[in-house]
């Protein structure tokens, strides 16, 4: 126990010390506009996976929706501070409530699905938000919410990442998080063992969904402006590549592979065309070669990283 | 303990139970024996909460537990082993057995409990950090065995326990059973294996087809002529 509270310290220290480079490096213009920007996608990337990742990696249930969570919370988080004036912080709260509540009323009906059925029915309901929107004229329909003001910037995004990997690392290190896991080890056996699985499927797709809100909200208002065409289910399937590619119910894997696809994509900016190409030709080779994602369902673990290299490269995670 | 009224099942359409009716006192072993198909593992199924009767009664201690969800029941002190043994493969023999003690409130007598179990299974205290799915057959059913015995169940549900074992495996495994049920913990057994179902068991029913054909004490059962000729292999 103690051991654990000082390794979070440790971790939480390297964060500390990755922020401030980078944060200098933004400041000194070391780091231009490009990259700044891939480096907040990065981090609300990070958000996305790892909040899938409790959903599709350490409950089992397999979820392509994910895309419909963050646009409630890229819309509700800029209603609140354009047509309210609320403070970000609200903003971000409530956008993440907003997705929280939806992904328990959707959550509820649709856990009894599993398997195909699942992921369809979550497909679906992506759809289904993505078009509601698409139909209010209050914010914006068919052209987009416009006039978002830039309040997040890389310091809310990297701590709100840490945030949201610490506590879904919490969580998973449960008893919650154990239950969930079980769940996802053998359902039936996890009922003899008086598991609620309904409630606690419920509740991975809850939190799960709240963080896609969060994450959303942190979207559109970095990026001035929320627009249904940002939430297609493309969008759920980047989130979902990036968990298969670093590995089903593992952390670190889910932040793997948000900061490879982010940054891949970005390398690729100049050729649009060719992005989709070397996604599918990259997942069709991991899925021969290594069918459970980079790191499988292992961890990066601090006592390897200071094996490895003395402790700096993915420390953030 | 358990007294079964009428109970009638579906799967979809098929009528799996045809008014099944059985009862369990306290202390006893009993076994429900029969070929394939005759319903065996739904009445158990049916009784830990899994399957919902259409029809009928379940009464466990005096309340009627019929289509209450299944944590409810094992918070009852009901536990079921199920079928195919069905441990969480990729969790270590130690996190399977936590997982068994999940609902219980008084984790002070958790540590003996567990002392308890590895009495009865050495194996899997010298496995105890090993990743279940790595175990043989034998010690995967003893890990189930042990992760029911974690919630301290008065009335223990087993399905099959003998299931894809070595002859000499599923000995031990009956005698552990037995060993348990002097222990306190009542125990309901179903099982293929009639002949060694019948040699520990107090009471036994025999199913065809969704029905009670026969029942009675064990050691009548293995006598007859009718049982001997269609179960024990004449």
């Amino acid at each position: 126990m103690q051991a654990l509270r000082k390794q979070d310290l440790l971790l939480l220290g390297l964060a500390v010390v990755f922020y401030a480079i980078v944060q200098g490096l933004l400041m000194a213009d070391i780091i231009g506009p490009f990259w700044e920007l891939n480096i907040v996608l990065v981090g609300i990337n990070i958000i996305l996976a790892a909040s899938l990742n409790l959903i599709n990696g350490f409950t089992g249930q397999f979820s392509i929706g994910h895309a419909g969570f963050m646009a409630v919370g890229a819309y509700v988080g800029a209603v609140m501070t354009v047509k309210f004036s609320l403070p970000f912080i609200v903003a971000l709260a409530g956008g993440a409530v907003a997705a929280g509540i939806l992904g328990f009323l959707i959550g509820l009906p649709t856990l009894r699905l599993s398997g195909d059925y699942l992921a369809i029915a979550t497909l679906g309901l992506g759809e289904i938000i993505r078009i509601t929107i698409l139909n209010i004229p209050y914010v914006g329909g068919a052209s987009g919410f416009m006039g978002i003001p830039r309040l997040a910037d890389f310091t809310w995004v990297f701590f709100l990442t840490i945030f949201t990997l610490f506590f879904i690392k919490n969580l998973i290190r449960s008893s919650h998080g154990r239950a969930c896991i079980s769940i996802r080890e053998n359902e039936i056996a996890a009922e003899t063992m008086g598991i609620d699985t309904t409630r606690y499927k419920v509740l991975a797709f809850t939190i799960g969904a709240s963080f896609a809100g969060l994450a959303g909200t942190l979207f559109s208002h970095y990026f001035y402006i929320a627009h249904p065409a940002s939430f297609t289910f493309m969008r759920s399937f980047d989130i979902l590549t990036m968990v298969v590619l670093g590995g089903l119910g593992s952390m670190t894997g889910a932040v793997t592979g948000a900061v490879l696809l982010t940054f891949i994509s970005a390398a690729l900016a100049s050729y649009p065309e060719w992005r989709m190409v070397i996604y599918s030709i990259s997942l069709i080779i991991l899925m021969l070669y290594r069918p459970q994602g980079l790191l499988g369902d292992k961890e990066i673990s601090l006592s390897i990283i200071k094996r490895l290299t003395g402790g700096d490269s993915r420390a953030e995670n | 303990m358990l007294s079964i009224q009428n109970i009638d099942v579906y799967y979809g359409a098929i009528h799996a139970l045809k008014g099944i009716s059985l009862d369990v006192t306290e202390g006893e072993i009993v076994t429900l024996i029969g070929a394939n198909g005759a319903g065996k593992s739904t009445t158990l199924r049916t009784i830990s909460g899994l399957l919902k009767p259409k029809s009928g009664k379940i009464v466990y201690e005096g309340k009627e537990i019929a289509g209450l969800p299944a944590q409810q029941i094992v918070g009852m002190g009901l536990s079921q082993v199920p079928e195919g043994r069905r441990i969480f493969a990729n969790m270590t023999v130690m996190e399977n057995l936590e997982l068994g003690a999940y609902l219980r409130k008084d984790k002070e007598n958790l540590a003996g409990d567990l002392k308890n179990v590895f009495a009865k299974f050495p194996r899997l205290e010298e496995r105890k950090a090993q990743v279940a799915g790595t175990l043989s057959g034998g010690e995967q059913q003893m890990l189930a065995m042990g992760r029911a015995l974690m919630s301290r169940p008065r009335l223990l549900l087993l399905d099959e326990p003998s299931m894809g074992l070595a002859p000499l495996l599923v000995k031990e495994i009956f005698s552990i059973i037995k060993e348990i049920n002097e222990g306190g913990t009542t125990i309901l057994l179903v099982e293929q294996n009639a002949n060694m179902a019948l040699s520990i068991a107090d009471r036994a029913y025999v199913l065809e087809t969704g029905r009670v054909i026969l029942s009675g004490p064990a050691k009548e059962l293995a006598a007859s002529e009718e049982v001997r000729k269609a179960y024990l292999g004449g």
